[in-house]
C-alpha cells in the first residue's frame, strides 16, 4: 500500500509540532524520518496512527484520502505501529497478547485460541521470528518482546508498519536482527516508516531519508551521504560526531571496587563479585545492555543499594555503608540515568534544582532562612557557562528540553568539589547538539584529572568515550578491554560471551 | 533512585513522553494540580456551591412549595418565592457572618464577624498543618487525631498542673497541645519512614484511636466530678487564651496565634531550607533521595509539623472557645481542614481566605436557620459541594462555559 502525507500541520497551543510536512512512502521502501528529538518525528506518527487530529493537511492510502478518529481506524485501514514502549501485557501468552482486540472465538463467544496459537506459528515462521505462542511475554527478553509487537501489527494485516525508535532497548545483536527483520518485510512488500535519531542504522537499512527539523522537513537524503552530513541536517549546523580527546594522563588508582555484590529484592544476584579500578584522568566505560546491574552499581556507589557487600574505595576511603549525603560531601558527582525521575525536580526552577543537594549548606542559607539573592547570582552565572537555553533561571526545570535538563544537572554536579565523577548513560534520549556539549564536559572532567565512571548502553559512545571498557552481563564484569577493541567482540561480551 | 519496576522498565522515553511520567509517587500528580493549577477554580468553585446551594434553599422553602402547587396558573409566584427565599436566605448569611445591619449599633452588628473569626481560628490553623503535608506530598487525614490530641495535651497541663506564675500555665498549656499534635503526627511520619505504612489509612484508623481514647478518658480519668456527659471541668481562667475585644465577643488569643502561624507556615515553605527539602520530597521523592536529602527524616519532620498546627487548633478550641473537653472537641475540623486546604490550593493565604470562609459560612448558619428556617444541613451540603467542585475542575469549567484544557502533548 502507498501512503501519503500532504502538508500535515499540527499546532499545541502556540507550539508548532509539525508545519506543512509532506511525506511519500512507496510499498517495499524502508523510509527513514530522522530527526531530533522535539523535531515532530512522534507526532506526525501520532496524526498517522489517529491519535493526534490534524489541524491541517490530508493523508492518502493508495491516493485516497482517509481520516482517522483513532487507532482502530488507521488498524483497520492497514496501519500497524511498533511502539517504542511495547503496548503488551506481561503476565499474558504471546498468543494473548497478539489476538488482544481482535479475539477469534468459536461458537458462543468461547475465545478460539487454537486458532490464535495456529496464526502467530504461522507468522512466526514466515518471518523466522522463532517465537513460542504460549510463552509469557513478560519472561521473554526485549527484542522477543518486540518481534510479538511486530507480529501483533502483521496479524491484523497491516501494509504499512511504523517503528517508533524500536532500537533504543535492544542490544547491538538484536538490533542486527531486527534490521533482517525489517528487510524481510520489505521483500514482502510492505511500506516501512522507521524512525530514529541513530545514523548508522539509518545507513545500513534505509531506502530514502526524509529529515525533520523543528517540525519541518528539511530536506531528503539518501543512505550514502556520510554521518557528518546527515548529523548537520539534523541539527542545522555543522557538526562533528567524533569525541575529539587526547590521550589520558593516567594518575595513580583513586577509585577501586573489589569483590562489590549485591542481591535484589526478590533474592537473585544482581551485582556478582564486581571489582575494578578507575584512574585519576581517565574515564572506564560500563558497558552492556541495560538492566544488567549497571544501575545498581551505580547505586551502590552513591549510598543506595543498603546491602551491597564487598568495598568501593575513593582515595583509600570506604563508600560502602556511608549515606547519599555524605557520599556526596566526599566529592563523588553524579548524574542519573534518567534524569526526570532522579536527576530534577520538575516543578521546582532551574534555580532551585541547582541547590537541590545543597540547600541546607552555606552558603545558600543562613541559619535556616535560604539566600535566595545568592542563589540567583548562583544559577545566573551557572546558567551561562553550562549554556542552559531559558528564558530565565525561574523557569520550571519540567519545561526544558532534554538536552537543557542535563545541562543543569551536569552545572549542579560539578559545581562541587568533586573526586570522582558518575555518569549513567549520560546522552540518552539527547539531541546531538547536546550530546556533543555532555560528551566536552566529560572529556573536560577527566583531563582536570579526575577519575570518571560513565555508563553507557550504546557502543558508539562506549568505545568513543571511553579509555578503557568494562563490559557488564547479568551483574559481573565479564571483562575490562581498550576501548580499540573491535565492535563484534565488545557485542558479543554483552551477551556474556568473554573475551 | 530505581526500584525493581525501573530495572524491569525497558524503554527510553522521548521527551515529550517523560513530561507526563515526572514522578513514581502516586500522589504527585494530585499533589501538582493542588500547587500549581488555575487559581480560579477554587473561587468558581465556591461561587458553583453557592449556586446549588440556592436551589437547594429553594426547594426547600415551603412558600416556595406552595406557590408551585399553582405554578402553571400564576408563575410569577413562584419566581417571588424563590427570589425571597433565596435572598433572604443569604441575607440571613451575611448578617450571620459579617455585619447584622439590622442590629442597630455598630458594637452589636460587628459581633457577626467576631464569630466568624473565632470560628475560622481552628479551621485555618488545622488546614495549614494539612497544607504543609500535602505540599510535601503526604496525604495526612489525621487532622481530626491531632486536634483530639492536642487538645487533650493543653487540658491536662490546664487542669492537672497547679496554677503558675502570670502566664505560664497558659503558654505551657499552649506548647503542650502543639507537642501533643506534633508527637501523634510525627508517629505515622515514622511509621511511614520505618515500615512504609500508606499515611493515608494510618492517619484515617489514628482518627478513630484518638475519638476512643478521648471518650474513654473523658469517662474515666479526665472526667469532671459531677458530670453526667463525658466531659472534663472547665479549664481555670488563668490557662486561657485572652480574649482579644472584650467579654461580648467571642474573639480571642487564638486568632493571633492563627495569623502567626499563616505568617510561619509561609516562611516555612517560601523562605527556609527545610520546606525547600518539603516541598522536594513532595514533588520528586526519588531525586530528593539522590540530591542526598534524608527522605526518611523529612517525612517525619513533615507530619510533625503538620500535627503541630493541628494540635494548636486543638488548643484554641480547648483555651479559647469552648474552655473544657468534651468529646466533640474536633467537630468537623478535621475534615473541615482538609477541605481549607484545598480550597487554598495549600498556600498559607489562600487558606486563611478558605478558613475566614468557612468560618463565616459556620457563623451565618446558624442565623439562616433562625430567622429565615432554612435547614442548617444545606449549609453543610454547599461546604461539600465545593470539595466536589474542586476535585473536578472539568465540572467547573462546563458550568462557567471556560475553555477546556488544552490537548497536551502525549
Amino acid at each position: 500500500m502507498k501512503l501519503e502525507l500532504r502538508g500535515i500541520t499540527k499546532r499545541f497551543g502556540s507550539l508548532v509540532a509539525n508545519e506543512n510536512v509532506s511525506l511519500l512512502v512507496q510499498p517495499g521502501e524502508i523510509h527513514c524520518l530522522l530527526g531530533e528529538n522535539g523535531a515532530g518525528k512522534s507526532t506526525l506518527m501520532n496524526v498517522l496512527y489517529g491519535l493526534y487530529h490534524a489541524d491541517a493537511g490530508e493523508i492518502l492510502l493508495d491516493d485516497k484520502v482517509v481520516n482517522f478518529a483513532g487507532p482502530g481506524d488507521a488498524m483497520a485501514a492497514g496501519i500497524g505501529m511498533v511502539h517504542q514502549h511495547f503496548m503488551l501485557i506481561p503476565v499474558f501468552t504471546v498468543a494473548e497478547n497478539v489476538i488482544l482486540g481482535h479475539e477469534p472465538t468459536k461458537f458462543g463467544g468461547v475465545l478460539d485460541m487454537a486458532a490464535a496459537r495456529v496464526k502467530v506459528r504461522e507468522i512466526s515462521d514466515q518471518f523466522g521470528f522463532d517465537l513460542d505462542p504460549d510463552a509469557i511475554v513478560g519472561d521473554l527478553p526485549v527484542g522477543v518482546q518486540q518481534r510479538v509487537e511486530i507480529v501483533k501489527a502483521l496479524i491484523s494485516n497491516a501494509q504499512i508498519l511504523i517503528f517508533d525508535e524500536p532500537t533504543a532497548v535492544l542490544t547491538p545483536q538484536e538490533t542486527d536482527e531486527l534490521m533482517a527483520i525489517m528487510k524481510a518485510l520489505r521483500e514482502r512488500g510492505t511500506a516501512i516508516v522507521f524512525i530514529t535519531h541513530k545514523l548508522r542504522e539509518v545507513k545500513e537499512v534505509a531506502d530514502k531519508i526524509t529529515v525533520l527539523r523543528l517540525g519541518k522537513v528539511v530536506g531528503e537524503a539518501s543512505p550514502q551521504e556520510s554521518a557528518n552530513e546527515l548529523a548537520s541536517m539534523m541539527v542545522g549546523r555543522a557538526v562533528d560526531l567524533e569525541i575529539v580527546k587526547e590521550p589520558a594522563k593516567l594518575g595513580d588508582a583513586s577509585f577501586v571496587v573489589s569483590g562489590l555484590s549485591a542481591l535484589s529484592h526478590n533474592g537473585t544476584k544482581v551485582l556478582d563479585d564486581v571489582s575494578f579500578e578507575i584512574h585519576k584522568g581517565e574515564i572506564l566505560v560500563i558497558a552492556g545492555v541495560q538492566g544488567n546491574g549497571q544501575t545498581e552499581l551505580t547505586e551502590a556507589i552513591l549510598g543506595l543499594q543498603y546491602k551491597a557487600t564487598g568495598s568501593i574505595k575513593l582515595n583509600g576511603e570506604e563508600l560502602l555503608g556511608k549515606r547519599v549525603k555524605q557520599v556526596l560531601d566526599m566529592g563523588v558527582g553524579f548524574v542519573p540515568e534518567d534524569r526526570t525521575e532522579d536527576g530534577l525536580v520538575a516543578d521546582f526552577t532551574i534555580a532551585e534544582n541547582l541547590m537541590l543537594d545543597r540547600a541546607d549548606r552555606k552558603p545558600f542559607v543562613s541559619g535556616l532562612n535560604l539566600r535566595l539573592a545568592y542563589l540567583r547570582e548562583f544559577a545566573t552565572k551557572l546558567v551561562q557557562q553550562y549554556d542552559v537555553r531559558t528564558q530565565s533561571i525561574e523557569t520550571k526545570a519540567g519545561k526544558l528540553s532534554g538536552g537543557n535538563q542535563q545541562k543543569v544537572v551536569l552545572a549542579r554536579e560539578l559545581s562541587r568539589e568533586l573526586k570522582l565523577f558518575v555518569a549513567s548513560q549520560p546522552t540518552r534520549g539527547l539531541d546531538v547538539g547536546s550530546i556533543e556539549f555532555v560528551h566536552e564536559q566529560i572529556v573536560k572532567t577527566r583531563n582536570s584529572g579526575l577519575p570518571v565512571l560513565i555508563v553507557a548502553t550504546e557502543l558508539d559512545e562506549a568505545v568513543q568515550l571511553g579509555d578503557r571498557i568494562a563490559v557488564m552481563y547479568r551483574g559481573k564484569i565479564v571483562g575490562i578491554v581498550p576501548s580499540t577493541t573491535p565492535r563484534q567482540v565488545l557485542g558479543q561480551m554483552m551477551a556474556g560471551i568473554s573475551a | 533512585m530505581s526500584d525493581k519496576l525501573k530495572a524491569a522498565k525497558p524503554a527510553e522515553p522521548n521527551a515529550a513522553q517523560q513530561s507526563t511520567e515526572l514522578s513514581g509517587n502516586r500522589f504527585s500528580g494530585f499533589a501538582r494540580e493542588l500547587v500549581t493549577g488555575n487559581a480560579l477554580i477554587p473561587v468558581l468553585a465556591v461561587l458553583a456551591s453557592f449556586l446549588v446551594g440556592g436551589i437547594l434553599i429553594a426547594f426547600s422553602n415551603e412558600s416556595v412549595q406552595t406557590a408551585s402547587a399553582y405554578f402553571f396558573a400564576r408563575p410569577g409566584d413562584t419566581f417571588q418565592a424563590i427570589g425571597q427565599a433565596v435572598f433572604g436566605a443569604y441575607d440571613a448569611l451575611f448578617r450571620g457572618s459579617i455585619y447584622n445591619y439590622q442590629a442597630g449599633n455598630f458594637s452589636d452588628g460587628i459581633l457577626s464577624l467576631t464569630q466568624t473569626l473565632a470560628y475560622a481560628t481552628p479551621i485555618t490553623i488545622a488546614g495549614l498543618g494539612l497544607a504543609v503535608a500535602f505540599r510535601s506530598g503526604l496525604f495526612n487525614i489525621g487532622g481530626t487525631g491531632q486536634i483530639i490530641v492536642g487538645a487533650v495535651g493543653s487540658t491536662v497541663i490546664a487542669l492537672y498542673v497547679p496554677i503558675w506564675p502570670g502566664p505560664l500555665h497558659f503558654i505551657v498549656a499552649v506548647l503542650a497541645g502543639i507537642l501533643g499534635g506534633a508527637i501523634f503526627g510525627g508517629f505515622v511520619g515514622f511509621l511511614k519512614a520505618t515500615t512504609g505504612a500508606n499515611e493515608v489509612i494510618v492517619t484515617i484508623m489514628f482518627n478513630y484511636v484518638a475519638a476512643f481514647a478521648l471518650h474513654y478518658s473523658l469517662t474515666t480519668w479526665l472526667k469532671a466530678p459531677l458530670a453526667v456527659n463525658p466531659q472534663s471541668s472547665p479549664v481555670p481562667n488563668d490557662a486561657l487564651y485572652p480574649l482579644l475585644a472584650g467579654d461580648a465577643y467571642p474573639l480571642h488569643a487564638g486568632f493571633i496565634a492563627m495569623l502567626l502561624a499563616v505568617a510561619a507556615v509561609w516562611w516555612l515553605m517560601n523562605r527556609s531550607s527545610v520546606g525547600f527539602h518539603f516541598k522536594a520530597l513532595g514533588h520528586n521523592p526519588s531525586a530528593s533521595k539522590v540530591a542526598g536529602i534524608n527522605i526518611n527524616r523529612t517525612y517525619f519532620l513533615v507530619m510533625a509539623v503538620s500535627g503541630a498546627l493541628a494540635g494548636l487548633a486543638g488548643t484554641s478550641q480547648i483555651l479559647g472557645t469552648e474552655k473544657y473537653l468534651g468529646t466533640g472537641v474536633a467537630a468537623t475540623y478535621g475534615f473541615d481542614a482538609i477541605t481549607v486546604a484545598l480550597l487554598g490550593r495549600s498556600n498559607p493565604l489562600g487558606v486563611l481566605a478558605a478558613g475566614i470562609l468557612f468560618g463565616g459560612v459556620r457563623a451565618g448558619a446558624v442565623t439562616m436557620q433562625a430567622n429565615q428556617n432554612v435547614p442548617i444541613d444545606s449549609v453543610y451540603v454547599v461546604q461539600s459541594m465545593i470539595v466536589l467542585f474542586i476535585a473536578a475542575p472539568p465540572l467547573v469549567r462546563s458550568i462557567f462555559f471556560m475553555p477546556k484544557q488544552k490537548e497536551v502533548r502525549a
